[in-house]
């Protein structure tokens, strides 16, 4: 008992604010990147050559980068030649519209100021229930790291629940798997109008690493309405979030 | 045992014309008799050959010469079963038979594990009928008491999805059934396809927690099959990288285990503290999981000394919380009492069974590629075994609990005394014809590569085998006899992986 006390002192209080007050981001952490298109060399395609799930597509002023299926790998960066693509250490990265997943050119949308939506959820609360459907477990994983002290999502008003019935819509993980089709749609089914679909992750948004599989749909985009989409392989817990954060300031 | 057997070193590339085919009755007593002698099966799998045969190939480590040996034979549609003499590879003769529709006749569990078509071509015409997954027939225990408890895919927690039937008499299960493959997207298929850009990102979503481990496994092979040597600095980078990866599950496991005996303390720190191993890793490389580092030939990411220093301190402050946070754990009665003699699996049925990782290891078996077959770093630098006798959740835990402090001493020490030298070598092509198997420890236990290349040098043949492919039946195992309550707390005690094992 005395131990239990003691070593509740030693532990400390580990609770993060949010949004992180200090740099809590690894130097190297790759966010969103930004692209400069005119640096962009018309003939190379050198970036396109190496991206693994073709997630880079025009060329010069017009190209552009598919965050959706983006796998943060930075490869691209790295093949390029002129500096036309640099991954930032932003995280805030969920949008709302698929299409604004489509990065072209730099562009600070995501310096919207959070502190606006933080006022606006109290009073508020989400239930969501996950489904993992085709994913590796590293976004399972970030995930519930944010029921974790470190980050205490349920401060925010944010719970996940174990039925479908008591949630308020569904987070989905993986691309959706073939064997998995028909339990995202019943669980889907089992939760109550109005709904949520909450898409995280590469594979959940545009099938990631296995796009075109034949073994796998191509995102749960391809089945369900999305409402919000969380792009990273896997995204990090604090673009989880943020993301998490926006849709209930939409609501 | 000359001439039936082709011995290997770990990752060792040979040509496939020095694997020796034996003909099935002798393929069959040689296999058991190595098996008596103390081998054990690291994998098994079929490969199509022409005029509708195909070849069986096995893996047989043996552990205590640190060597691998590679036999095979031919079957045409339908062989003797060896899972009545070899129960290690019931669940590979299962996997043959829905990937190649050969049947090993006799085989008592003969069912699907995954749930998809055939890989055959000729067989594509008749899947017109869908294969619906967990459809099929489980074993029922029958009279008017016993009872079915159904769960899954869909879980409660923020899980993978598996489906798991038991058979009970009241709280009491009488044996657990497990039915896997919701997670499958075709990973092996598309690696058979041919080596390409997306390769290495399929190795680093295997298992998403593995990423590390399996990377590794796949980088290795490569390496072996193209005799690229990996620059030292590399090497002890990787084993830093793979350790961390074991201290970030083992101490979110004891959290976890902590919370399904309800001791919160532990189970809160605990998820905290394995996220600081998890930053850990993402200052090394930018990614928590580690992806993006790992690659053929070394690693992207160097560490200078401010990394070093930052690094250290970082690991001494997170071990001290470890070392408290899991102390309570043994200082409770009432968490010791849950743990002691629940979900016991034995030394013997974890023998047959061919259990690897800490599973193994707590029920006293000497089992881990970091000391039987070393590779890389761990050549140079040892890694003490860890195992603990009693089988059953509080030896899973505490053989948790010694690897978190083996490996902690051992990230240390290579931090004190890196290399001096490049982290990345060119990799030269991959020799034709060949055939390598990669072992790595990862955190769950030995994972293993098999790799065939074709006549121009490109991967022919992936074969993967997670630990979790060897383990699942061990929780099934440990359930029996056991209260239905303590599903979860067995469960985490395993902590297996659905997508490594679903591929």
């Amino acid at each position: 008992m005395f131990k239990a006390l003691y070593s509740r002192l030693k532990q400390g209080y580990r609770t993060m604010p949010f949004p992180p007050k200090n740099d809590v981001l690894s130097k190297r952490f790759a966010g969103l990147p930004c692209v400069v298109s005119e640096k962009c060399k018309e003939d190379c395609a050198k970036c396109k050559a190496v991206c693994p799930t073709d997630a880079i597509s025009g060329n010069g002023k017009d190209i552009s980068i598919d965050l959706g299926k983006c796998l943060f790998c930075t490869e691209c960066q790295r093949a390029c030649p002129t500096g036309t693509i640099n991954f930032s250490r932003e995280y805030r990265m969920a949008v709302r519209d698929r299409n604004d997943l489509l990065i072209r050119d730099t562009l600070n949308r995501y310096e919207k100021t959070l502190k606006k939506e933080i006022k606006n959820i109290f009073g508020r609360s989400l239930k969501l229930r996950q489904v993992s459907a085709g994913g590796c477990n590293a976004c399972e994983l970030d995930i519930n790291v944010l029921n974790t002290l470190s980050f205490d999502l349920g401060r925010f008003g944010i719970q996940f629940v174990a039925s479908p019935r008591h949630a308020d819509g569904i987070v989905v993980t993986g691309p959706v798997t073939k064997n998995m089709f028909l339990a995202l749609e019943k669980t889907y089914n089992a939760v109550p109008s109005p709904k949520l679909v909450i898409a995280v992750g590469a594979c959940a948004i545009s099938g990631g690493p296995y796009i075109d599989h034949t073994e796998t749909y191509n995102g749960v985009s391809s089945i369900l309405p999305v409402d919000l989409y969380i792009p990273g392989c896997p995204p990090h817990p604090l673009t989880i979030l943020d993301g998490f954060l926006k849709i209930m300031k939409a609501m | 045992m000359a001439g039936s057997i082709l011995n290997i070193r770990n990752s060792q590339a040979k040509p496939l014309s020095e694997i020796p085919s034996l003909p099935f009755e002798k393929f069959c007593d040689f296999v058991i008799a190595q098996i008596r002698e103390g081998a054990r099966v690291v994998s098994f799998f079929g490969t199509p050959k022409t005029n509708a045969t195909f070849m069986l190939t096995m893996v047989l480590a043996y552990d205590n010469d640190g060597q691998l040996g590679i036999v095979s034979t031919s079957v045409k549609d339908t062989y003797p079963s060896l899972t009545p003499q070899l129960p290690q590879v019931h669940w590979f003769e299962r996997e043959i038979f829905e990937q190649w529709q050969v049947r090993p006749d006799g085989h008592p569990w003969l069912k699907p594990i995954r749930f998809h078509n055939p890989c055959t071509e000729n067989s594509l015409g008749n899947s017109s009928q869908d294969i619906l997954p967990s459809v099929t027939d489980f074993m029922k225990v029958h009279g008017q008491e016993p009872h079915e408890v159904a769960v899954g895919p869909v879980h409660a927690g923020i899980i993978e999805p598996g489906h798991f039937r038991f058979q009970c008499h009241g709280e009491h299960v009488f044996h657990l059934e497990i039915s896997l493959g919701y997670q499958h997207r075709g990973i092996e298929r598309a690696l058979a396809a041919g080596s390409g850009k997306r390769t290495i990102h399929y190795m680093e979503t295997s298992a998403g927690d593995t990423t590390i481990g399996h990377a590794l496994a796949y980088c290795q092979a490569m390496e072996g099959l193209s005799d690229c040597a990996v620059p030292l600095r590399a090497s002890a980078i990787r084993g830093i990288m793979l350790e961390l990866e074991r201290l970030a599950n083992h101490t979110g496991d004891l959290g976890a285990l902590a919370n399904d005996v309800g001791y919160l303390p532990t189970s809160s720190y605990c998820g905290r503290l394995r996220g600081d191993f998890l930053n850990m890793t993402a200052l090394i490389c930018g990614n928590r999981f580690g992806r993006n580092i790992v690659r053929p030939g070394g690693v992207m990411f160097d560490l200078d000394d401010s990394l070093i220093t930052e690094l250290q301190n970082r690991l001494d402050k997170i071990f001290n919380d470890v070392k408290n946070a899991v102390s309570l754990l043994w200082s409770s009665s009432f968490v010791v009492d849950r743990f002691d003699e629940t979900g016991i699996v034995t030394k013997k049925t974890a023998l047959d069974l061919g259990l690897v990782g800490p599973a193994a290891r707590a029920c006293g078996i000497e089992r881990d590629v970091r000391f039987d077959f070393p590779t890389g770093i761990y050549q140079f630098s040892h890694i003490p075994l860890s195992t603990y006798s009693s089988g059953d959740v509080f030896a899973r835990a505490y053989v948790r609990w010694l690897e978190i402090q083996r490996s902690t001493e051992f990230i240390r020490d290579q931090l004190k005394n890196l290399p001096d030298s490049a982290v990345m070598a060119a990799m030269p092509p991959l020799k034709k014809q060949s055939m390598v198997v990669s072992l790595i420890e990862g955190w769950r236990g030995e994972i293993c590569h098999a790799i065939t290349t074709d006549i121009n040098g490109n991967i022919s043949q992936y074969k993967i085998t997670d630990p979790s492919f060897h383990n699942w039946i061990g929780l099934a195992m440990a359930l029996r006899g056991e209260d239905i309550s303590d599903f979860p707390l067995c469960n985490k005690s395993f902590n297996l992986s659905y997508c490594g094992h679903d591929l």
